[in-house]
């Protein structure tokens, strides 16, 4: 069905048609909408969920994890400062193999306090174990977070899923979005079955006990075989999802790739607006085209890799800095993936966006303005730059 | 009329005028006629008073690109003293126009608009809803004269459509319904374009 929804409110709308067991609840701008809207159809009877009020988002991901571990589905949504405080959490919902659906509407870290949108709250928890997947707009937010669930529980994965989307940009417009009727979603969601859990009478056990190094490294390596095999997982989901929706997701989205040879790497909803700059850009015989990261955990090295196999320039855009010296996430992970490549792309890093600012399309031409003299005289410049950046050396 | 493909609205208000819900409703009713559509608002300091920016995309094809709007072709003022203190022609199309809430006319008002040679509509939204809704909700009777003006919508499908929005809005307090429509009524006719 056609409907207008923001991207809160597609993702409340989500979370009513799933009728999660638990949710734990603690309001951040610009996630607020997300509990408050659920809210209402827990007054409302709509839905048979424990709501959990809590005084802070540590507490609302150890509801999560409680109810999970008792054998519960429980999901939170939170951005920002709020996912910074569920840190330790987040680890432990990973570790204990807990497959929680968060929500994280990405906004800008403090300080200076932001309100505005970038990644730095979830690029902090990339390395948590949590499986992340990211959307360009109101109905991929939708999408990504009715397939969590079958992603996160199947028994080869058992991990949680963070769910991310742009904050203001998606979660505060209004677009039109198709939704699924709900007896669809509650199929596609099936039962929550987990072989093992807290209150289980037949067969107790104890969840997140001290664990000595005899024991240690092989329960990390397990989850790092999990973290593969969440791959696989991700595009079978993918698969049956496109049948109930007609839609179809892969681990990234190549546009206009086929011949491309200056090409963009980039997330979220400025691929969206670099989409229209390809278009231009290709009306003029520009050979461009964009490969927009979905899924960040697990990594898709490989195939990423040979996306970009035949392209001649790459610029790599990161909305979070990482305060590496080398460059932001996004583009650590494209180079390490490249460099198996007999031949390789040039590459660049462009940083932008930071704490809201907006990006034009006029600025992704300037990026492959920039890529195509790059193309032509084999001098990258500097490795990494600051788009848009006012002061001495940047705007590139 | 401006006949492109993709129709570009821009909103100035102030903090706890309404602007964002009318931008929303415009969204919300132009989807409903089968359009394309984004309306999001441009968030600065939240608190009562401060400018606020909101935006409509209305297309036939479904718009990816997700910046603020820098070459509008309509924009609405719902507050008249932000005229003093916004840039609010910037970027206006020269086939576009501006839409101001104030009780001057159109000829008056150009006056205060150096540089901008468009055209200039206003309409009193100020004094409409004080006299049909008792207070001051100057933003749904500036909806109805941007439907006016633009011709995005056409009027009368317009007027039913957003009384059916209304009825899901206004579900706990039917009686703003009437009100409502009866200002956007009243925009409609009084709207002046000069």
């Amino acid at each position: 069905m056609s409907h207008r929804l923001s991207g809160n409110e597609a993702i409340a709308y989500a979370m009513k048609q799933i009728d999660p067991d638990v949710m734990g609840a603690f309001p951040i701008t610009p996630s607020t909408e997300i509990p408050e809207y659920f809210a209402q159809y827990v007054a409302n009877g709509e839905v048979n969920t424990e709501y959990v009020a809590v005084e802070s988002e540590h507490s609302s991901m150890s509801v999560c994890i409680a109810a999970q571990a008792a054998g519960a589905r429980a999901v939170c949504a939170t951005s920002s400062c709020g996912l910074a405080l569920m840190y330790e959490l987040l680890y432990v919902a990973a570790s204990c193999r807990l497959p929680i659906s968060l929500v994280c509407v990405n906004r800008a870290l403090s300080g200076p306090i932001n309100i505005n949108h970038d990644y730095s709250d979830s690029m902090g928890g990339r390395d948590s174990g949590w499986i992340q997947i990211y959307a360009e707009n109101n109905q991929e937010a939708y999408d990504n977070f009715i397939m969590a669930m079958p992603i996160g529980e199947h028994p080869n994965v058992r991990l949680p899923v963070m769910t991310c989307m742009d904050g203001f940009i998606t979660s505060h417009a209004v677009e039109n979005i198709e939704l699924l009727e709900t007896d669809v979603v509650r199929r596609f969601i099936g039962e929550y079955n987990p072989e093992h859990y807290l209150l289980k009478r037949e067969n107790p056990l104890a969840v997140g006990p001290y664990d000595l190094s005899p024991y240690y490294m092989e329960h990390k390596v397990m989850q790092a075989e999990a973290m593969k095999a969440a791959k696989v997982r991700i595009l079978e989901v993918a698969a049956k999802f496109e049948k109930i929706s007609g839609r179809c997701y892969g681990l990234f989205e190549e546009y206009r790739m086929e011949d491309a040879e200056l090409a963009l790497v980039l997330m979220g909803s400025t691929a969206g607006t670099a989409k229209a700059a390809v278009d231009k850009l290709r009306e003029d015989g520009v050979k461009a085209g964009l490969v927009k990261t979905r899924v960040f955990r697990p990594f898709p090295g490989q195939e990423l890799a040979r996306a970009l196999a035949g392209t001649r320039a790459v610029a790599v855009m990161d909305k979070s800095e990482g305060f590496s010296a080398n460059g932001g996430p996004l583009f650590a992970e494209t180079r390490s993936a490249l460099y198996d490549l007999k031949e390789r792309p040039y590459l660049i890093d462009i940083v932008y966006g930071l704490g809201g600012r907006d990006v034009k399309v006029e600025d992704i031409e300037k990026v492959f303005g920039r890529l195509a003299d790059i193309a032509v005289t084999g001098e990258i410049g500097p490795l990494y730059t600051h788009m848009g950046q006012r002061s001495k050396g940047g705007d590139r | 009329m401006v006949t492109n493909d993709m129709v570009e609205i821009r909103w100035h208000g102030r903090g706890g005028q309404g602007a964002k819900m009318a931008c929303m409703l415009l969204a919300d009713v132009a989807g409903l006629e089968g359009k394309f559509v984004q309306g999001f608002p441009e968030y600065g300091p939240e608190r009562m008073g401060a400018p606020i920016t909101a935006y409509n995309r209305i297309s036939e094809k479904r718009c990816t690109i997700h910046s603020n709007i820098y070459y509008p072709d309509y924009v609405v003022v719902v507050d008249e003293s932000l005229l003093d203190s916004v840039d609010v022609t910037g970027g206006l199309k020269e086939d576009g126009a501006i839409i101001i809430n104030t009780p001057y006319s159109p000829q008056e008002m150009r006056i205060r608009l150096p540089g901008w040679a468009g055209k200039v509509c206003t309409v009193d939204a100020r004094r409409i809803s004080e006299e049909i809704l008792g207070s001051n909700f100057p933003n749904i009777p500036m909806l109805g004269a941007v439907v006016q003006v633009s011709g995005v919508l056409d009027t009368e499908r317009f007027l039913a459509d957003i009384e059916e929005s209304f009825e899901n809005k206004f579900a706990s307090r039917p009686q703003l319904i009437q009100g409502n429509m009866a200002t956007l009524k009243k925009s409609l006719e009084e709207v002046q374009i000069g």
